[in-house]
């Protein structure tokens, strides 16, 4: 387990990044439990708000100490009435957090290059992901996608890591027009990539497992479920997932994941409920 | 600080607030945020004789002070559960309410079986919203009958040291006929309230939200209903304990069901929001029943009832 904390975390920053809010808040029981992967679950509305469940963000990084001790950063995107609220806070305003919570991304033992894959906001944990694998000595390329150049994330920061990213975006209006996926296998063949990182959407993770396996390569990917709790308690958040065992099983994204290797996730049974999912048979009536 | 200790039927807890079955899975979770032996109790989510998988996704929507969930009760059966979950309880010093549920009499009776003897459980909770196979799928909560014969199928099959509390559906025209029923079968209390059936439409893609279509509405939005099911569960039957829940966020929110009549509450969905909610909410009912110069919750069960068979 992560170990969250709930903390009361005032507001250092709130950056506009082109279409997104990069946020910037004193969480120190948050930081010191970071690990790239983590997310944070932010209550919106304030006291006695009608809206009850929490919102489920990526950390962009955590500063356990030194200049900035004690704080974490994630990326916002303006979706409905919770995120609205949240990029109406203002620094000095305090929000309050749960985390860090879920599992992290997994890393390699030894160096191995790696092609880290973010679409849209799902760059923001690739990044400290990205600086951590550098550290220990893989080589690292980024390749970054979005539907437009404003919902891009992170390039700059991407480039500072990795030197050379690849950006994609569907109208064509930055890098080139297409989908991040098509740029991915010569970007796997060019460095020699032995497992590639990615979040984004599903669609997006479902076609980066796809051609990691096709290069016999590991893919290790970030999901976004619809979150009741965040803490594991509420089953609302699962997806079908093939065990060790070999036995497929609705496995709780939150705690469980939202890291999943993609070829364990049946990518095409999501949203359904397959009949030899362990335990579908008994579900009879209801 | 008042006496908090409660009664529910032969059980006696040192306080009054516990979890709501499904909402805090089997403690583990959030003993990484307090102590779960401070509870009255955890109730587990239901369990069911055989490992099951749920319905499929989406499994939840959040609505105006609520939410809607689909589980399906996914659950990794009996075998699984005293093995891993409720031993763990046992190990944590955890007072445990077990709650089970089935879709035939032969399922439950099969679970109230199972828990005989076992010392880590303080008493069980039946989930009897839960399809009757045997009724062309009819919720057994919803039928005087079918209730009465599971509860008094589960009140002689289990320990006789462990209290059977039904818990209901306030989906029904008249609760305390339910009630009535669970209690002539022998249940030793009620659990009021389970989830009512509620559905959300997804106007983007035209159809229902939920994987499941219908789902069990929760969280403060049917408050209102918990507390009316009590009050007219209490009134009915005055000597039934009574386990309240829906809705509850706040001790105030919990000293409402005390005053309507509840012996103990569970606190469900306010966990999504808040993982401390359950020790929270018991810190808060405590200063509530001091602020009102109540000596003990004893004295609060009910409260609200002095005097007013005059008024109605
Ligand atoms: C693990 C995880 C990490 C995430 N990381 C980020 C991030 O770094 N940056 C970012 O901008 N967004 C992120 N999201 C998505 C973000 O949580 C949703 O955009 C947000 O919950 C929408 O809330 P809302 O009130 O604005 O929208 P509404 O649509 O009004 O929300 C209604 C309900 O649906 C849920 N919901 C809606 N969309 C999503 C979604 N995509 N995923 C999960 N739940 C959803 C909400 O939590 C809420 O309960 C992440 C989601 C998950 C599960
Ligand atoms: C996600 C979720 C799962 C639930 N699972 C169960 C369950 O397994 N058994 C049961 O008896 N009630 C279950 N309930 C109902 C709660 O125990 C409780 O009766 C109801 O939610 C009202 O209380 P609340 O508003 O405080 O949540 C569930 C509720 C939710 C929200
Ligand atoms: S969100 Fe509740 S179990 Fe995952």
């Amino acid at each position: 387990m992560s170990n969250p904390v709930k903390e009361t975390a005032e507001i250092f920053s709130v950056q506009k990044v082109g279409a997104y809010y990069q946020f910037t808040v004193v969480a120190p029981g948050i930081a010191a439990g970071f690990a790239p992967g983590h997310f944070v679950a932010v209550a919106v509305g304030g006291e006695n708000t009608s809206m009850i469940l929490r919102r489920a963000f990526a950390l962009l990084g955590a500063t356990p100490s030194g200049q900035f001790a004690g704080t974490i950063q994630f990326v916002v995107a303006e979706h409905g009435a919770g995120t609205r609220w949240i990029t109406q806070r203002r620094a000095g305003d305090t929000l309050d957090i749960v985390g860090p919570l879920g599992t992290p991304f997994p890393l390699p033992s030894a160096p191995s290059p790696a092609v880290l894959v973010g679409g849209g906001y799902g760059t923001a944990p690739l990044l400290p992901l990205a600086a951590g694998l550098i550290e220990a000595g893989s080589a690292v390329e980024f390749l970054l996608g979005a539907a437009t150049s404003s919902r891009l994330y992170g390039e700059l920061a991407a480039k500072r890591l990795a030197g050379s990213v690849t950006v994609t975006t569907d109208d064509g209006s930055a890098g080139e027009k297409g989908l991040v996926t098509e740029a991915l296998p010569a970007a796997i063949e060019r460095i020699g990539a032995e497992v590639v990182y990615a979040c984004g959407p599903m669609g997006m993770l479902r076609a980066v497992g796809d051609i990691s396996r096709a290069h016999a390569i590991r893919a290790q990917v970030a999901v976004e479920e619809s979150m009741a709790c965040g803490i594991g308690v509420c089953m609302t958040c699962v997806l079908p997932v093939r065990g060790d065992d070999g036995r497929s099983r609705f496995v709780r994204s939150c705690v469980d994941g939202p890291v999943f290797d993609a070829d364990r996730v049946r990518w095409a049974d999501v949203g359904t409920l397959p009949p030899d999912l362990l335990g579908a048979d008994a579900m009879g009536l209801h | 600080m008042a006496d908090l200790t409660t009664t529910l039927g032969p059980l006696t807890l040192p306080n009054p607030v516990l979890t709501a079955s499904g909402c805090a899975a089997a403690g583990r979770e959030l003993h990484q945020f307090f102590d779960v032996a401070r509870l009255g109790a955890v109730v587990t989510k239901s369990i069911m004789t055989r490992p099951r998988s749920g319905r499929a996704t989406p499994r939840m929507a959040e609505t105006p002070s609520g939410m809607l969930n689909s589980i399906g009760l996914q659950g990794p059966g009996i075998d699984s559960f005293l093995e891993h979950d409720l031993a763990w309880l046992a190990e944590h010093g955890a007072r445990t309410v077990v709650s089970i549920a089935g879709g035939h009499t032969d399922e439950y009776v099969e679970l109230a079986r199972r828990l005989r003897g076992h010392p880590a459980v303080s008493m069980i909770e039946v989930n009897i919203s839960c399809p009757n196979v045997e009724s062309r799928g009819q919720v057994f909560a919803c039928d005087a009958i079918a209730s009465s014969r599971v509860i008094g199928a589960v009140r002689r099959a289990a320990d006789p040291g462990q209290p059977v509390f039904a818990k209901l559906s306030p989906d029904v025209t008249d609760i305390t006929l339910i009630a009535r029923a669970c209690a002539d079968a022998g249940a030793d209390g009620l659990s009021l309230i389970n989830t009512l059936l509620g559905m959300a439409i997804d106007t983007d893609t035209m159809r229902p939200v939920l994987g499941g279509v219908t789902g069990g509405l929760s969280g403060p939005a049917i408050r209102p209903v918990a507390v009316r099911c009590v009050w007219q569960v209490r009134q009915a039957l005055p000597h039934l304990p009574i386990l309240g829940m829906g809705g509850i966020r706040s001790g105030l929110d919990a000293l409402q069901f005390i005053l309507a009549g509840a012996s103990a509450v569970s606190v469900g969905t306010a966990v999504f929001g808040d993982p401390l909610a359950p020790v929270r909410v018991l810190a808060e009912l405590d200063a509530e029943l001091d602020a009102r110069g109540f000596g003990s919750l004893a004295d609060a069960v009910g409260f609200a009832h002095r005097d007013v068979a005059a008024l109605v």
